[in-house]
């Protein structure tokens, strides 16, 4: 850990990686919320793939290697193809999943094709395609983390402005449409910047994993809250930490790529999510099972020990404890939680009677 | 054509129509993304054979990946099961962490270990003829096609025989338990042999070409058709025609085998989705505007309806439509026409009347209105219109 701390003061390379990958972590777990919540998890996957043509066309277009205008080519291609799975599914009775599928995968074989074709021409260096495939988190440099920063603050900003219209439309689209608010434009808005999220995560981490960078820190933040400005901050702060661990962890060892490592890291966040999470967490949903069970053989047992006593009418003031024993479901145990309950007291140590509040809970519970 | 051509086409066939097969069912259920998922998850399986057997031709490899395909299943279901994501956040969450702990491993062994993680994702048909099966020192074709043929196969025998199971299942999981068929069992099966079908494609294929494959013919069949028998068949011919389309496409462009193949499935399925008959996005758009039309047709007939016979004047003036439908003169005028086509109006000098037809026209639209049976109103006007708008 210590290490880890002289590592991010000392080392300028590494500083830098873990500032990108910390702002990439943040964008995406912020825009990955929408994504998630508005039922689009598998978006992210789409449109990374569908990036491909776009990369390899700025490519034969400008002739560029520079990295922003193969960013802008896989912009545009990824808007392409989000906006095409949202026609394919509106326009026609093939359902969503069919249609991520589609773009995915001829958008990526298309891409193939232009990258194949392209790298037979002598003059064409490699585009890299491994780069783009896994990612490396390694060319990161400090203007590519700049633009991760602004196009954060980008965001945010946007979120600030439009965040009670992107509220209802996420709970519920159609009333937002009632409401008079322009749901086509914030949908398209929201989409530009996931794909840009993606865009820029491509680098870093690559076609395949990008949209677990999108999806794992919002499913995580997810099980913590109900309440969309809490998800959206603690996605950010799970994407983050899962972008400066991860790259902590691949540079204790030479050959750890940084992207896997890095959505190891958020994947293991969302379990441990799944797990402790309060109230939705698996580990509390048992607890609360238990509880619930226990409360109601207690309120069975109360309402037993109740019917007893009003049946055998000189018992109402007091029974022997020893006659309670012999009643069915009912022994030292369950006297004892009655009496830790404070549903039954002693009137002598042998002798019980039902509290106040023990009368009460059995005379509902007949009623029933 | 030399003997690989035509060897490399046979493969790609064979891929096609086992792809083809479990496709339509993945689609008809709204799985397709499991494909996806299966596609990459793989890769951990073909690392940890690898492991052990330390070859990559074993056949431990395949069997290790097709365990990690049914793993990658039974995980999305297990997540699924708690509720706490959606299904399809399921599907995202799984395969990149499977796929994550391969590349992991491949890189910290980087030493010992040379798969080449681009061919597992991206593959090359290209070279499949070249991977040879021998038996005896006998040259028995390629291995592909008596791996993918086998999978093919069983697609073809488990398809025929449970015909009936995956079709009830597939549209009514309700009316199948009923009826004693276990929808569990079905499903699972279903599962196992788009596995194994995955497993055995990537190889020849590549990832990414196998969800093509599986997907893109059985949606854009589905555009087409909603009998089962008929989508079946259509998908595979989409499968073939992309196979040998999309070989030769590569042969003229010397690109990958794989990338085209998936761009003539991409061009198929956007001419079908454009231009297909009944659900295509142009007969869409002309059925859109033939309703607009009609509905314009509707509440103009109803106005002049509603008008009584001696007053009103006024408002039968063919002028007067501009003003109280907001109407131009030429949308006015085509709904003049196809009222007066249909014999629903007369005209007497710039006066609109009903004929006998259009009061009963009138009058049974109103009947629809009332008791608000949306079926009844296409019988009318297919009853009284011979001009549709």
């Amino acid at each position: 850990m210590l290490e880890f701390f002289e590592l991010l003061l000392s080392d300028y390379t590494f500083r830098i990686i873990a500032l990108g990958t910390a702002a990439l972590g943040a964008i995406s777990g912020m825009l990955g919320s929408f994504a998630v919540l508005r039922k689009q998890s598998l978006l992210g996957d789409a449109i990374s793939h569908a990036a491909l043509p776009g990369i390899v066309m700025a490519f034969i277009l400008f002739q560029a290697k520079d990295s922003y205008v193969l960013l802008a080519g896989a912009l545009c291609s990824g808007v392409l193809g989000s906006l095409l799975v949202n026609g394919i599914v509106r326009k026609s009775k093939i359902k969503t999943d069919a249609a991520l599928g589609i773009v995915l995968s001829v958008f990526f074989g298309f891409g193939m094709l232009l990258l194949t074709y392209v790298q037979k021409k002598p003059d064409a260096a490699q585009a890299g395609l491994d780069k783009y495939l896994f990612g490396q988190a390694a060319t990161l440099m400090l203007n590519d983390v700049k633009l991760l920063i602004v196009v954060l603050g980008i965001a945010l900003a946007i979120l600030f402005i439009f965040w009670k219209e992107l509220k209802v439309m996420i709970f519920d689209e159609d009333y937002a449409l009632t409401l008079g608010i322009n749901t086509r434009f914030l949908d398209v808005l929201i989409t530009i910047f996931i794909v840009l999220a993606i865009v820029l995560g491509l680098q870093t981490v690559g076609v395949v994993l990008m949209s677990a960078m999108l999806l794992a820190p919002a499913a995580a933040a997810r099980q913590w809250t109900n309440n969309l400005g809490k998800m959206l901050i603690i996605a950010s702060v799970i994407g983050a930490c899962s972008g400066v661990v991860g790259t902590a962890i691949s540079a204790t060892q030479p050959n750890l790529s940084t992207g896997p490592v890095i959505v190891i890291v958020a994947i293991t966040f969302v379990l441990f999510s799944f797990l402790f999470a309060p109230t939705r967490g698996i580990i509390s949903r048992q607890l609360k099972i238990q509880k619930n069970k226990k409360e109601l053989l207690l309120k069975k047992s109360i309402a037993v020990v109740y019917s007893f006593m009003v049946n055998n009418e000189e018992l109402v003031e007091g029974v022997e404890k020893n006659k309670l024993l012999k009643l069915r479901d009912i022994d030292e145990q369950v006297i004892k939680l009655l009496y830790e309950k404070k549903w039954i007291k002693y009137i002598d140590s042998q002798i019980v009677a039902l509290t106040e509040e023990g009368r009460d809970i059995a005379e509902k519970i007949e009623l029933i | 054509m030399s003997v690989p051509q035509i060897e490399i086409q046979i493969i790609a066939c064979i891929v096609a129509v086992a792809c083809a097969i479990p496709g339509v069912f993945l689609v008809l259920r709204r799985m397709s993304l499991i494909s996806d998922a299966i596609s990459h998850s793989i890769l951990l399986g073909i690392v940890i054979g690898f492991f052990i057997t330390q070859d990559l031709n074993s056949p431990l490899l395949i069997i290790m990946a097709g365990l990690v395909g049914a793993v990658t299943v039974v995980l999305v279901e297990m997540i699924q099961k708690t509720k706490l994501v959606k299904e399809d956040t399921a599907i995202g969450l799984v395969f990149p962490a499977l796929f994550s702990i391969a590349v992991i491993l491949i890189a910290t062994n980087a030493n010992d270990i040379h798969l080449d993680l681009d061919s597992v994702l991206v593959g090359e048909l290209a070279f499949a003829p070249f991977n040879r099966m021998y038996i005896g020192g006998v040259d028995y074709g390629p291995k592909a096609v008596w791996t993918m043929g086998s999978i093919m196969l069983l697609s073809i025998i488990l398809l025929l025989l449970f015909y009936k199971e995956l079709k009830i299942t597939s549209f009514d999981v309700g009316l199948s338990t009923a009826l004693g068929f276990s929808p569990v069992i079905i499903h699972y099966s279903l599962m196992s042999v788009s596995s194994i079908t995955v497993v055995g494609a990537f190889d020849a294929v590549g990832a990414i070409l196998v969800v093509a494959l599986m997907i893109v013919p059985a949606a854009t069949a589905y555009l087409l058709t909603s009998d089962l028998r008929k989508m079946l068949w259509l998908s595979i011919v989409f499968g073939l025609m992309s196979a040998i389309g999309g070989y030769w496409l590569a042969n003229i462009l010397d690109a990958s085998i794989s990338g085209s193949m998936a761009t003539v499935l991409g061009v198929i399925f956007m001419i079908t989705y454009l231009v297909a008959p009944a659900n295509g996005y142009i007969a869409n758009l002309v059925k859109e505007r033939r309703q607009k039309k009609e509905v314009k047709l509707l509440t103009f007939l109803l106005h002049i309806h509603s008008l009584d016979d001696n007053n009103d004047e006024g408002e039968r003036e063919v002028d007067h439509l501009y003003y109280h439908f907001k109407w131009n003169e030429k949308e006015a005028k085509t709904i003049l026409n196809l009222a007066s086509d249909n014999g629903l109006i007369i005209l007497k000098g710039s006066l609109i009347y009903l004929t006998d037809k259009g009061t009963k026209f009138s009058e049974s639209a109103i009947d629809y209105i009332v008791t608000n049976r949306e079926d009844k109103l296409e019988g009318i006007k297919r009853d009284f219109l011979l001009f549709r708008g």
